[in-house]
């Protein structure tokens, strides 16, 4: 490939970080799950950064490259019903432009 | 066809001749690129014989060698993909995400986890093969995340209530390994041995190892 390889997007959000998962409803194929959106959690972990699926599914390069963080959610947060324990938790795979802070 | 015709047990339909509309378009799609060079129908063979030759059990060579080498299980969470290559597997084509399932230690509660991708079925093939049936079917996806205490009741583990429990959902570019806690009574064993205990269940999470 001639392309030069783009720089991926700043981080924006490290470790421990309050986030905020945007409730959006773009049409297309997404990699946030719709039970999650508008939700806050924590950044668990920054994973790097990778091409963007929305536009990989749809034969684009996908760059600049999008940071992936892994976002740890209390269950009772996201579930009203919820009846496990206090401290459960959903760790979700997010990219950067799904998140805002909180 | 047999030539027998007063037998009564069933027979199940010959279905070579019905191709789904995936199935024609995998033949058409496989035997153009044979025509055209660009693979050989031995490739092809021996991508689907590799494919069925990966097995719960490299993974269940993994969690051995972390259980009998501390030092290893920290570079396995500190870099599952460089812990594979380490002991010659392959480093896949994912990021691996190992984590460790812990006992209750002073202050620190006792975690469990588990792992679902919600949007289809991500699972680290490269490392266990296929994924069962289940992982894939919407009940376990749509409840795991939901009611997972109440899944994971229902295959046969019983968390107490004291135990936090992590659903990880391998939505995007991470692929999962649960590493479980070493059952104890376990001293001494062989990695070989400890590794006959580990099972596919036990590293997505839905069963622990029982000696």
């Amino acid at each position: 490939m001639s392309t030069p390889r783009m720089n991926p997007v700043a981080q924006r959000f490290q470790p421990g970080d309050s986030v905020r998962v945007r409730h959006a409803d773009p049409p297309g194929h997404v990699r946030t799950p719709w039970y999650i959106r508008g939700h806050t959690g924590v950044v668990e972990r920054v994973c790097g950064s990778y091409p963007n699926p929305e536009e990989l599914a749809y034969a684009h390069p996908g760059l600049p490259a999008q940071p992936l963080y892994r976002v740890r959610f209390l269950q009772r947060e996201v579930w009203p019903d919820y009846t496990g324990g206090a401290r459960d938790t959903v760790d979700i795979e997010i990219y950067q432009h799904w998140l805002d802070p909180a | 066809m047999h030539a027998h015709s007063d037998h009564d047990h069933p027979h199940p339909p010959d279905s070579d001749d019905a191709l789904t509309y995936y199935q024609a378009m995998e033949v058409a799609v496989r035997e153009l690129l044979i025509e055209k060079g660009v693979l050989t129908a031995d490739e092809v063979r021996r991508q689907v014989e590799d494919m069925d030759n990966r097995t719960p059990a490299r993974g269940a060579q993994v969690v051995a060698r972390a259980w009998a080498d501390p030092a290893y299980k920290a570079r396995l969470l500190a870099d599952g993909n460089s812990a594979l290559e380490e002991i010659g597997l392959d480093r896949g084509p994912y990021k691996l995400v190992v984590v460790e399932n812990t006992p209750a230690v002073s202050d620190a509660a006792p975690v469990h986890n588990v792992i679902v991708c919600t949007l289809c079925s991500c699972y680290p093939r490269w490392l266990l093969g296929l994924p069962p049936d289940w992982y894939k079917s919407r009940a376990y996806l749509s409840r795991v995340v939901h009611e997972p205490r109440t899944v994971l009741h229902e295959f046969g583990l019983e968390l107490p209530e004291e135990v936090v429990l992590r659903v990880h959902d391998s939505t995007a570019d991470m692929r999962y390994l649960v590493l479980p806690a070493r059952p104890s009574g376990t001293d001494g064993w062989s990695e070989e041995r400890l590794a006959t205990i580990v099972t596919r269940d036990c590293m997505i999470g839905v069963a622990v190892p029982r000696t």
